[in-house]
Parts: structure tokens; sequence; C-alpha cells
């Protein structure tokens, strides 16, 4: 029996709900957060139902099965317009949107990275800002996150077991003087909330077969439409949100599994379609009143789109590694996530293992290449270690999404083009990481170092930002609308910067709290 | 592959070739898959000799040595199902004309080095990339390639958990808590 089948419905013209556009780690929590307050919502999410049953242990066969594949359009320097110009990033298009193909990493934002501005100071080219808010208003709500999630130690949940990958990181990390452990991971270490514990399968980017990994799709959108007041409409890809003459929305239009245009009315309106759908339905939503795009009287709608710095170490040994059993990101290296301009870049970088499967090892170590270099790699694939940097990124105006109106989708609409060219400051934190990640394996005996470029983007950022001024950013330090009071943005758009941490952690404790707040304005009877 | 049915089809079919070869390691991990040392591979649309060529420009680009041809047979099953496509057809048979005029005739007929000579120039062209990006999925993405590389693919699905996750013996083990606990074990700092 599907989750939806017995689920609480709502009218199309019941202008008493909110609308939740998206389900993932932004729109599920949210949702399920309002309807545990007894407050009525309908989460449509473009992707289909999929349950863990219907996960593939099959890298290609997955992707298929789960990426958002609809087109989009690429542009600037980075190599990713080269490499996959039509994939810029690698996200779900499914109920429980991209929590479940995340790898679980639940970290912090250290205090320093909600003052951005204030702490790197100006640099030439970056559109650095503070955050509206500090990690001290954030800290309950990280607290909150971390329990509902079960984020490995935690809240007493201790540490997954290390796997093969772990255990040469862990070692090379000791010669270097860096402090490694298996992380603050959203996956079970031991059965918790109804939910089994880590078996280990590897397969963590093609959905968790077991459930060990939080992902909205088996908690939070079940215990929302438990309570009842929460309809979820899988396979309803939103056109735009409509607005009444004084500038407050009204309606969400969307498109349903047959292709029919469906209206739904709304209360009020959270947008969470990842960081370039989100800018893209608010730009597709232009009127007379707002020509520039919903919420756009900045100019800052779908601009400082981040995606972290990243980039992939991948080391080969005189023994097996099998970095490919066991949890993805199985150990992680907080020590060069620090802010210390002495190394040549502003903000800092983690280090987490990753490990691909063949397929995807062959697809992304160098893509574009062939011969003896390319091929040597695979040969030792079953004596590879790896790891993955992810960094702080600087948002920067000319980065960013916007309508491609000489492509569309199969509704018509203009698709996404997403732009985007490093900054110095990513690039040289890239190169600082890729010698460190080199000189972890090469003192644990490593024979050849690959650096990988970056993957398709699965930490997309900041193209709606939280700002303090209206002038500078989309939405206040609550996600809400700076012009319209009852739109909000529930997602990594909302990000004002980037933070050296995996966002999903943060964009849950934002959910969390923004909930609160739209429960307290709706009492007040402010939206 | 040799079943009667599939050989009266690719027969009656006519246009389409076949591949076929013998594994040249008795003892490696893909005879252990194999029913059988002889492998044949038949070919909707793409002729016998033109998969040839395309096995042997799959070999060039993605050197692996050891590697049986039965594995690089993919790429060419992949390359023939897409050229039901009147212009990945169109594609392939001129390139593989314009190898074979730049090898003076014969492609096939060179050792590996001049093979490599003669290829290496179309690096970029439609005909190139689409063999390339081709056979870095289709290459990759089977059995007989996990096999070989050492990759045990859907053999996960259960999960490694007993079977092999933390089995590296050549490192320390790291100590606890860092290096976590198994889902039984009780931490005991």
């Amino acid at each position: 029996m599907a989750m939806t089948d017995n689920q609480k419905t709502f009218a199309h013209d019941d202008d008493s709900v909110v609308v939740v556009i998206g389900s993932g780690a932004g729109g599920g929590t949210l949702a399920n957060e309002l309807a545990q307050q007894g407050i009525n919502v309908v989460v449509l999410e473009a992707g289909a139902l999929h349950t863990t049953a219907d996960f593939l242990a099959d890298e290609w066969a997955s992707f298929a099965q789960l990426a958002w594949l609809d087109t989009r359009t690429t542009s600037g320097s980075w190599r990713l317009a080269k490499d996959f110009p039509n994939l810029p990033a690698w996200i779900v298009k499914a109920v429980g949107g991209t929590t479940v193909h995340w790898a679980g990493a639940s970290l912090r934002f250290q205090p320093h990275e909600f003052a951005a501005l204030s702490t790197y100071g100006d640099v030439a080219g970056a559109n650095l800002l503070d955050w509206p808010l500090t990690y001290d208003d954030l800290a309950p709500y990280y607290d909150r996150a971390e329990q509902r999630m079960g984020v490995t130690r935690t809240n007493d949940n201790k540490g997954l077991p290390g796997n093969n990958n772990f255990k040469v990181m862990y070692n090379g990390a000791k010669n270097l003087g860096y402090s490694c452990n298996t992380g603050h991971m959203a996956i079970n270490s031991a059965p918790r909330d109804g939910r089994a514990a880590c078996q280990q399968r590897g397969f963590c980017f093609q959905g968790c077969k077991t459930g060990a990994k939080w992902s909205t799709l088996y908690t939070e959108l079940p215990e929302g439409i438990a309570t009842g007041h929460l309809e979820l409409r899988p396979e309803s890809h939103v056109a735009r949100i409509e607005h009444d003459d004084s500038g407050k929305v009204t309606a969400v239009v969307y498109f349903d599994a047959d292709g029919n245009e469906q209206r739904q009315k709304a209360r009020l309106v959270a947008v969470a379609g990842n960081s370039i759908e989100t800018p893209r339905l608010l730009l597709n939503s232009a009127s007379t009143m707002f020509p520039e795009g919903l919420a756009n009287g900045s100019g800052q709608v779908g601009r400082n789109y981040m995606r972290h710095m990243t980039g992939s170490v991948y080391a080969t040994f005189d023994e097996p590694v099998h970095m490919y059993r066991g949890t993805t990101m199985a150990g992680i290296i907080a020590d060069e996530s620090r802010h210390d301009p002495e190394r040549g870049f502003v903000g800092g970088y983690e280090m987490e293992t990753l490990s691909l499967g063949l397929p995807f090892m062959a697809a992304f170590l160098d893509p574009g290449a062939w011969g003896p270099r390319f091929t040597g790699a695979l040969d030792q694939y079953e004596n590879m270690a790896g790891m993955w940097l992810v960094g702080e990124d600087l948002p920067q105006e000319s980065n960013r999404v916007t309508l491609n109106s000489d492509v569309t989708d199969r509704y018509g609409l203009p698709v996404a083009n997403v732009h985007y060219d490093d900054h110095p400051n990513d690039i040289a934190m890239r190169e600082h990481g890729y010698r460190q990640g080199a000189e972890l394996y090469r003192s644990v005996g490593a024979r050849d170092i690959y650096e990988v470029p970056p993957y398709p983007s699965t930490h997309n950022l900041g193209t709606c930002r939280m700002s303090e001024r209206p002038e500078d950013g989309v939405c206040n330090g609550f996600g809400q609308a700076h012009e319209i009071p009852n739109l909000f943005i529930s997602d990594g758009s909302q990000f004002t910067t980037s933070a050296a941490e995996n966002p999903t952690l943060t964009i849950v404790s934002l959910a969390i709290r923004q909930a609160e707040y739209i429960g307290e304005l709706m009492q007040r009877g402010a939206v | 592959m040799s079943s009667p049915t599939l050989s009266r089809r690719v027969f009656l079919k006519g246009s389409g070739g076949v591949l076929a070869g013998t594994l040249a390691f008795a003892a490696g991990p893909i005879s252990l898959l194999a029913p059988s040392r002889s492998w044949a591979m038949p070919l909707d649309t793409l002729s016998t000799r033109q998969g040839e060529v395309l096995l042997g420009v799959a070999k060039q680009m993605f050197p692996h040595p050891g590697l049986e041809d039965a594995v690089y047979a993919h790429v060419v099953k992949s390359l023939d199902r897409k050229s039901a496509d009147g212009l990945m057809l169109g594609i392939l048979h001129d390139g593989i004309v314009e190898l074979d005029r730049s090898a003076g005739g014969d492609w096939l007929a060179l050792n590996d080095a001049a093979r490599l000579e003669h290829l290496a120039p179309l690096a970029g062209t439609p005909f190139f990339e689409t063999i390339r990006g081709d056979a870095v999925v289709s290459l990759y993405d089977n059995p007989l390639a996990f096999a070989h590389f050492g990759y045990q693919g859907a053999e996960g699905d259960g999960g490694y958990l007993t079977k092999g996750f933390n089995d590296l013996t050549w490192l320390p083990d790291p100590p606890q808590p860092q290096g976590g606990y198994l889902p039984f074990e009780e931490p005991t700092a």
C-alpha cells in the first residue's frame, strides 16, 4: 500500500491550505512540522513515489530511476559546462527529493560561517554577506534536527563502524596530524525510530533500501500524512505561482501526472524545489505586477548560485581496499574547515571519504578521457581509496540561474540555464585540498594519485538568499520573501553563503525554525 | 548466445553480422561466469566486419591488459543497438571508411601501434566521440567487467556488514570511538 492511499485530501479551491513545493529536506520537513501543528498542507512533488523496495543496486539504472533529468543548460568557465552540459546538478526527482540520494553527512555550520562578510572581509569579485541569523539563533534547531534525524555522535547515537575506505583515510589522517572519525551521519548505527541499522550496502546514492539513512520519504512525509493534515501529490510539476492585486500569492498552477493543468489555491506557499528549480519557478511566475519574477525586486533571484568547492582525490595501493563496500561517506576530517587565510584562501573545506562503483568511476574519473592513464586507474579499481573535498565557494552575482527561452520543457516552459565561473578563491582552495588529499594517501603508501574534477553538483545553494536588507537578497532570516509576506523559500536557495559543510542538516534546521515562525504568523492572522 | 532461435533470427535478418571469439584466459574471473570458452554475439544492424573494427577501436581507446574481447563486445552490442537509428549508423559507417582509407585499405590488418596511430587523429570527431561516450559506459557497466575489475555490483544489495566491509588488514585498525561500533556493539567509553 502506498503511503498516499488513505491520506487526507484537500479540494483544489481550498484556499486555507499551505502549499509546499518539493518534498526533500526542506519541503518534506517543513510540511511535516506544519502538519504536526494541525496546519493543513498540500505537498506538490514533481517526481514519482518510489518505495525503498524499488531502489536498485545498479548505478546507471538507479540514476535513470531517480535523477532529475529534465533538460537544463549551462554556461560559464566551470568544467561541468563542458563535461556534462545538460546535467549541471545531480539531484533527485522523486518523492523525498535529494534526501533519497544524499550520503547522510550532517555537520553543523561553524559560528563564523554565518558571518562570512564580517569574518573574511570584502573579497574582490565575491558578493559576500552575513546571514541575517547567527549560529546561536539556529543552535536549538540544530539540536532538534539532529534528534529527529538520528545523527551519529549526537544524542547518544554511537558512531557508525568504519569501512575499508575509512581505514585508509584514518591512517593517513593520523600521519598528517588530522583528527578523523566516522562522522556525524544521519544513518542509524543501531536500530532506531522504527528503522534498521545500516547494513553497509554501499548504495547510499541509489536510495537506502533498509531505511537506515534518514530521508523524508519514509520519515517526515508518512509522519505528516498520519496527522491527517498533509496531502502528498507526487508527479505534480509546478509551473507558476499566482498572486492577487495586493501582491499576495493565492494559488499554485501545476501539471499533474497526466499532463493536465491544475490549480491549487493557497493561503501560503513555500518553495523548496532545490536551488535551480526554485528560482526558475519564481522567474517563470513573472506578472504585470512582478515583471522580473516573484520576490525579485532586488534582482537577486537566481543570483549568487553556489555549488560548493568540490573535487575528489582517489589513490591506489599495493593491496586491496574495496572502497565501495559500506557507507559511501564513511569518514570525515574537519581540520581544514577552519578559516585560515594563511593557506591562501578564505573559508575552509571538509575531507570526506567517497566511493563510486565501477560504472560511475569510469564516468566521473576524468570525463572525456581515454587511453592508458585513464584505463590504468580502472585497472587498480579494487585497490583504490577515495575522498571528496567539499568547501565553501563564494557567492558571485554573475553565477546565476536564468531562464533559457530558447529551450523549453515538455510543458513549454523555459528551462533553467546555470552559469558558473570558479572564483580564484575556489580554485586556490581546490588546489590546497588536492595537495592535502594526495599527501594523506601518499603517507600510507599510495601508488598513483588521481585528482578528479567536480561531479555534477549535489549541493546547489544560494539562488534566493536570505538578507537583512531587502535590496541584498530575496528573503529574510525566516525564509519569508521580502516582498511577499505569504511566500517562503524553504530549501538551500535561502543560504546567504555556502559554508564548508554539507547543507542538509542546516536545511532541515531552517525548515523546523521556519515552520514554527509560520505557525505563529498564521495564529496571529498575519498571513 | 548460440541458441537455434537466435541464430535463425540473425540469419533471416540478413543485414546484421555476428561477433565471435574465444576467451583468452581459461582461468580468469570471467571464465567462471562464461558457460563456454567460445562466445558469439549476434548483431542486428552492423556487419561482422564493422563489429570487428569497432571492437578494435574500443580496445585502442580503453586498453586493459588481459581484458577479454568478450567484454569489449558489450561496446559493439551497445553501438549496434543504437545503430537502429540511421544517423548513428551513418556516423559509424563513415568513420570506419575513413579509418580504412587512412590505413591504406584495411585498418584491421595493422598492428596495435599502427592502429592507434591512425585512430588518435580522429579524437574529437563525431565518430570517435560517439564510440568513446558509449564505451565509457557500456564497457564498465556489465557483470563481466565487474568480475574483471573487482567490483561486486549488486552483490552488495544485501549489505557487506558481515561480508568484508572492514576486512582490510594491511593498515592498523582505527581505535574506538573514532572507528565507530558495529550495530550490536556497546560503546564502552
